[in-house]
């Protein structure tokens, strides 16, 4: 078999993820594309709906910050052991994105909808929450199946576009992602997926039952770029640590506009770092 | 602090003891004092019971994505977990989102997190807030990620046991929150001074008794290197892991 050319330079990976798009990212510990993040800063994307399943930390404290997310989704938003992500906060106190509080089992639930091709699905709790409250598009019906039995139901969100960071693909598009289900959720409900990988894995990953298993299939992939530490400064599973260092260096650094916009230039822009 | 352990230690004692005797106990994000609580409720436990804190790959033993959490929870596989708030109300209302209006917060907080499942479905979470002061201990929260109670017919086997804050342990029961004990070098009147809400107030109440040597050690010789995985700050603060360990 010939190798569809799925393997592609980080810019021209990224090209799907156009302004306005409706892109959903991974929390912090299952392989944020932090190399692609800085791209996508660097292009000035704008607007975007980012879903961030069920958490983000830098990603996306750096894209709200960057003026590039106009709708954001998510359960949390923090830098962990760092302190709160100073430009998310910025930006809700002035309200210049627009915010879909969640909570992380509705955002994998909403997700698992749209993996499975149905309108809508259901999931306990949130009844007498504010969560459920500020949003219009989350419905309470009682259950056909019970006796007097609210349930929430969520409606299917379908991504534009996954992204995220895996240890390896091969040049068939194949992606190991080992445990990270969740990104194999993301790749089945979004319509394209695009993955930055730390290395390009000579012959076919699904050739090998032990690593198949932990495969996401070509079939689902647009294209992969390698980016070696791709997740930097955030960690990659069982590969890589987080670099506290600059983390909380970061955090010094974002916590006024000015001190940001230093950083966006030191490190997005020249990548002295990177 | 004149006494040989750390307040965090104090702490997470306690809530070991609140665990009990369960199957599985899963701790959220930022969690680092109940994660050390679970760590050691395993350790003495002779690894039971299941320990999974959310976030590190050592201490989890989900295959299925980080959605397995909540199917396990949703099914009632999670005996017991743990929330916080920006702000916890009498009624164990808690808010992880924001201070004032919602649509033009004064404060925003990170988020709701998984609360508005686990609270209702995890049937002993155990809410835990190390600032205890009118400030985050109110009358009514301003947001409800989590509500401490639901209506009769709103499927509910889960919801807050007790509060454990930096002066105190609250029970709670019936929709209110009951002073269980004050820690060493705080007070009653200190409690009452320092709570936003009502609660109920026993005649008599006890000092939180002080972990053992035993637990102490534990503490700090096996459970603190494997917490430094998740929580290197935390681990390096309390418990000197990384560094010369224990100057005081």
């Amino acid at each position: 078999m010939t190798a569809f050319q799925t393997v592609k330079s980080l810019d021209e990976a990224l090209a799907p993820i156009v302004d306005g798009c409706l892109l959903v990212v991974p929390r912090e510990v299952s392989g944020v594309p932090m190399a692609a993040t800085r791209a996508l800063l660097r292009r000035g994307i704008k607007n975007l709906h980012l879903v961030a399943l069920p958490t983000s930390s830098l990603q996306a404290d750096l894209l709200i910050g960057a003026g590039c997310v106009g709708t954001l989704e998510t359960s949390a938003v923090s830098l962990g052991e760092y302190g709160p992500a100073p430009r998310f906060t910025a930006a809700i106190l002035g309200r210049s994105i627009t915010m879909k509080d969640a909570t992380c089992p509705a955002l994998h639930t909403a997700l698992q909808a749209a993996e499975k091709g149905v309108p809508f699905m259901p999931l306990r709790g949130l009844i007498g929450s504010d969560v459920l409250k500020y949003r219009d598009d989350w419905k309470v019906i009682d259950s056909p199946f019970g006796n007097d039995d609210p349930i929430v139901l969520l409606p299917a969100i379908k991504p534009d576009v996954a992204l995220f960071h895996a240890p390896m693909a091969d040049r068939f598009g194949n992606v190991w992602i080992g445990r990270q289900r969740e990104l194999a959720t993301m790749a089945h409900a979004a319509e394209k997926t695009i993955a930055t990988v730390e290395k390009i894995h000579d012959g076919n990953l699904l050739d090998d039952p032990v690593l198949a298993a932990g495969t996401l299939p070509g079939f689902y992939v647009e294209s992969v770029a390698v980016c070696a530490r791709g997740a930097w400064p955030l960690p990659l599973p069982d590969h890589y640590s987080a670099d506290g260092e600059h983390l909380a260096l970061y955090a010094k650094m974002a916590a006024t506009a000015e001190g940001f916009a230093e950083y966006v230039e030191r490190y997005v822009y020249e990548r002295k770092a990177a | 602090m004149n006494a040989n352990f750390r307040p965090e230690e104090l702490l997470a004692d306690q809530i070991a003891q609140l665990i009990g005797d369960v199957r599985h106990v899963a701790v959220g994000n930022a969690s680092p004092i109940p994660a050390t609580a679970a760590l050691l409720a395993r350790e003495r436990g002779n690894g039971r019971p299941y320990v999974s804190l959310l976030g590190s790959p050592k201490n989890t033993f989900w295959t299925d994505g980080a959605r397995e959490l909540f199917d396990c929870a949703g099914q009632g596989r999670i005996d017991v977990f743990f929330l916080s708030g920006g702000q916890i109300d009498g009624q164990g209302n808690i808010n992880l989102v924001s201070i004032g209006d919602y649509d033009q917060p004064k404060v925003r907080f990170p988020g709701s997190f998984g609360s508005a499942h686990l609270y209702y479905v995890v049937p002993k979470v155990i809410l835990f807030r190390t600032e205890h002061s009118r400030r985050t201990l109110v009358p009514r929260v301003d947001f409800v990620s989590a509500p401490g109670a639901s209506a009769a017919n709103v499927y509910r086997p889960g919801g807050p046991v007790a509060l454990i804050t930096n002066r105190c342990l609250f029970s709670f029961a019936q929709g209110r929150f009951t002073l269980v004990s004050v820690h060493p070098g705080h007070t009653v009147a200190e409690v009452v001074e320092n709570t936003g809400f009502d609660f109920v107030c026993p005649a008599s109440v006890p000092e939180t008794p002080a972990p053992s040597p035993a637990t102490l050690k534990l503490m700090r010789e096996v459970v603190a290197p494997q917490l430094a995985e998740l929580y290197p700050q935390f681990a390096a603060q309390v418990f000197g892991v990384g560094t010369a360990a224990f100057a005081d």
